[in-house]
């Protein structure tokens, strides 16, 4: 899709409105970041980055007390990767993206230290950096701050894995020097009864690519933000996602594309499932074009397969656009049944209905969990897909 | 042996204004190594009469029996009538994304059959099928049907027609859409399949090319959701020469 003569018309006004200001545009979407807590006051939930959110089963996070504990950290880095610790002003003098909802602030303010991994400049780490965080117990109330710094032309994979339970807020930066090549990978594996408010923000250097994937299926309440915005033209992000929602269970990723820089590029795909009574997804796609961002490309996509009666998915795409001088910007949108008459063709021929779902749902997923480039965990996904399917779907043979 | 016997068939569909009748009593039975064709205008519930065969939920079946080799084909599940030997080659094969050639044919194979396919054997007949009906190795590789063209839809219907080999194979208009050249290769596959020993063919199509391929036994003209005239190869000559005007006046000629 290119941009339609109304898009034009809006990026015209945008531009009036600018001059009047007087000041760089902001998103009229995003609150601008701030580690003044002050800039991020306790919601009331009807605030346009609160309005989908439980806030009652956020458990008291968001009030913002003091605590020191932790989740335990297991680690594997491959030869090259170092984990330190850091204050959190050596954070902001190393470049982390500072804070832009009032979790990730508190996470900023609380955390007491931030954990930096680096990658050096031109490291091309094969092996996949693993970090294993776990929890035990929802009474602990957990700050965290991370860092993840790649260096020019480096390659590497990180994949964070979360499970047991707790009350989470974390607030992640990556640094992505110019021409590196980084996957993210976020799996939230959390017990049922898990609080996880988490901030996902990747700074893209000039030429670099990044891959940040999120995989939820575990936790009460699970909200994250994955951000992106470019330090240098040139620099692409590729933003996916895989969530699959039983009972009661809410799950909200929201992204934010900045296109701050000319000739850059997002392209984003979440996929979800959702089964059960008051099983909650929420997806916002959020992509800003700035004046200066002539030549840009963006594309995302959001698909969601409801699979019992009773659940939401709610999916709200949202597109900025100051410049119409770009090379394309869409966006897609989609929730629906399974399709019966995909079904009626599988059990044709003679496929039981158990298993021709099963094929459609592995299906739906399956482009998805392929380009998550992470072999090592491909199957392990399919396998949580169908272990979630099982639960419900597959229970009985209908 | 199989014999598929439909009997005073009476199918009807829910619309906004009630529910409409569109097979007002059908009776025909195929034996073995028999090729039924039957053929009339749109609308005149050719492809309904296909799809309450197949068990298509969209039906209601208000009334008369179907029967293959005995078994009461109307109260199995879907699944139940193709693993019970029913074929349906579809006129509009569904897409289904992520789901590969490959893994679609095996899984069928594997419930047709109850036990999944010897590995080695299976690759061969997979390739030989994908061959014969001059489908692309990599064929099996792409995701059922998304991106196919028309062709590649229907010469893929009938690779599984011959892969799955049922008793009966009902084909709803599979050469629609086809060229001369896919037209050929389709029936040549048809054509490998009834020549086995007690299989047994409907065959529904709006034009009578497809005809000049596969040889049927018998004719049935349908209009307005009954047969009006059934005879030898001979009528089909007849439909070709003169179109299914005189069944249309007929039917709208009071009694």
């Amino acid at each position: 899709m290119t941009v339609t003569d109304a898009a034009r018309e809006s990026v015209t006004s945008g531009l009036e409105q600018d001059k009047k200001d007087g000041h760089l545009s902001v998103s009229h979407l995003n609150p601008p970041p701030s580690y003044d807590l002050a800039d991020h006051p306790a919601p009331t939930g009807r605030e346009e980055i609160w309005r989908f959110t439980p806030l009652k089963r956020l458990r008291g996070i968001l009030d913002g007390e003091a605590s020191d504990a932790t989740l335990t950290w297991d680690t594997t880095l491959p030869d090259g990767v170092t984990l330190t610790t850091i204050s959190q002003a050596e954070a902001r003098e190393i470049g982390e993206l500072a804070p832009n909802d009032r979790p990730s602030a508190l996470a900023a303010e609380l955390s007491g230290g931030a954990r930096l991994i680096d990658v050096p400049a031109e490291a091309e780490i094969a092996e996949p950096i693993v970090i294993r965080l776990h929890g035990e117990s929802v009474d602990d109330l957990v700050w965290s701050q991370l860092v993840l710094r790649v260096g020019k032309f480096a390659t590497a994979t990180v994949v964070l894995v979360h499970t047991g339970s707790a009350r989470y807020s974390a607030t992640t930066s990556v640094l992505v020097g110019d021409g590196a090549m980084v996957n993210v990978v976020s799996l939230q594996d959390w017990d049922d009864d898990a609080v996880h408010l988490g901030r996902d923000s990747i700074l893209v250097g000039r030429d670099a690519e990044v891959k940040h994937t999120a995989i939820t299926f575990g936790g009460d309440v699970v909200r994250l933000n994955a951000n992106v915005e470019y330090a240098a033209p040139g620099g692409s992000a590729e933003l996916l996602g895989l969530y699959f929602a039983d009972e009661g269970q809410h799950l909200e990723h929201r992204l934010f594309a900045d296109h701050n820089q000319p000739k850059t590029k997002s392209n984003v795909l979440y996929k979800g499932a959702l089964q059960g009574e008051k099983a909650h997804t929420v997806w916002i796609g959020n992509v800003l074009i700035r004046k200066v961002a002539e030549g840009i490309e963006t594309y995302e996509e959001n698909r969601n397969l409801v699979l019992t009666d009773g659940c939401q998915a709610d999916s709200v795409p949202n597109l900025e656009i100051e410049t119409g001088e770009i090379e394309g910007a869409g966006h897609a949108s989609a929730t629906a049944r399974f399709d019966d008459e995909q079904l009626f063709y599988l059990r044709s021929r003679g496929v039981s209905e158990k298993e021709a779902r099963r094929l459609v749902l592995r299906g739906f997923f399956n482009d998805l969990i392929r380009r998550v480039g992470v072999p090592s965990l491909e199957e392990q996904l399919t396998t949580t897909v169908e272990e979630e399917l099982a639960r419900n779907v597959l229970k009985t043979d209908q | 042996m199989s014999t598929l016997e439909i009997k005073d068939l009476q199918v009807s569909v829910s619309t906004d204004d009630g529910p409409k009748e569109i097979l007002k009593g059908v009776t025909l039975t195929i034996k073995d190594n028999e090729t039924h064709a039957i053929m009339g205008p749109n609308g005149s519930g050719k492809s309904t009469l296909a799809y309450s065969i197949a068990g298509h939920p969209k039906y209601d079946i208000t009334g008369g029996t179907v029967t293959l080799d005995g078994e009461d084909v109307l109260a199995m599940s879907v699944d139940e009538r193709a693993r019970a030997g029913l074929f349906l080659a579809m006129q509009y094969p569904v897409e289904v994304p992520g789901v590969s050639v490959a893994n679609f044919l095996r899984t069928a194979k594997t419930a047709i059959d109850g036990e999944a396919p010897k590995l080695r054997t299976w690759v061969k007949d997979v390739n030989a099928a994908m061959g014969q009906l001059n489908l692309d190795p990599t064929f099996s590789q792409r995701n059922v049907n998304e991106g196919f063209s028309g062709g590649e839809k229907k010469r893929h219907e009938i690779a599984q027609l011959e892969l799955l080999n049922p008793k009966v194979a009902i084909l709803d208009e599979t050469d629609s859409g086809l060229d001369i050249d896919a037209l050929k290769i389709v029936s040549e596959g048809v054509n490998r399949y009834r020549e086995q020993e007690g299989k047994g063919v409907l065959l529904i199509t709006h034009y009578t090319r497809i005809l000049r391929y596969i040889e049927p036994d018998y004719v049935h003209v349908f209009v307005d959701g009954k047969i009006a005239d059934q005879g030898g190869p001979e009528l089909a000559d007849a439909l070709e020469a003169e179109g299914y005007d005189r069944y249309i006046k007929a039917n709208a000629t009071p009694a």
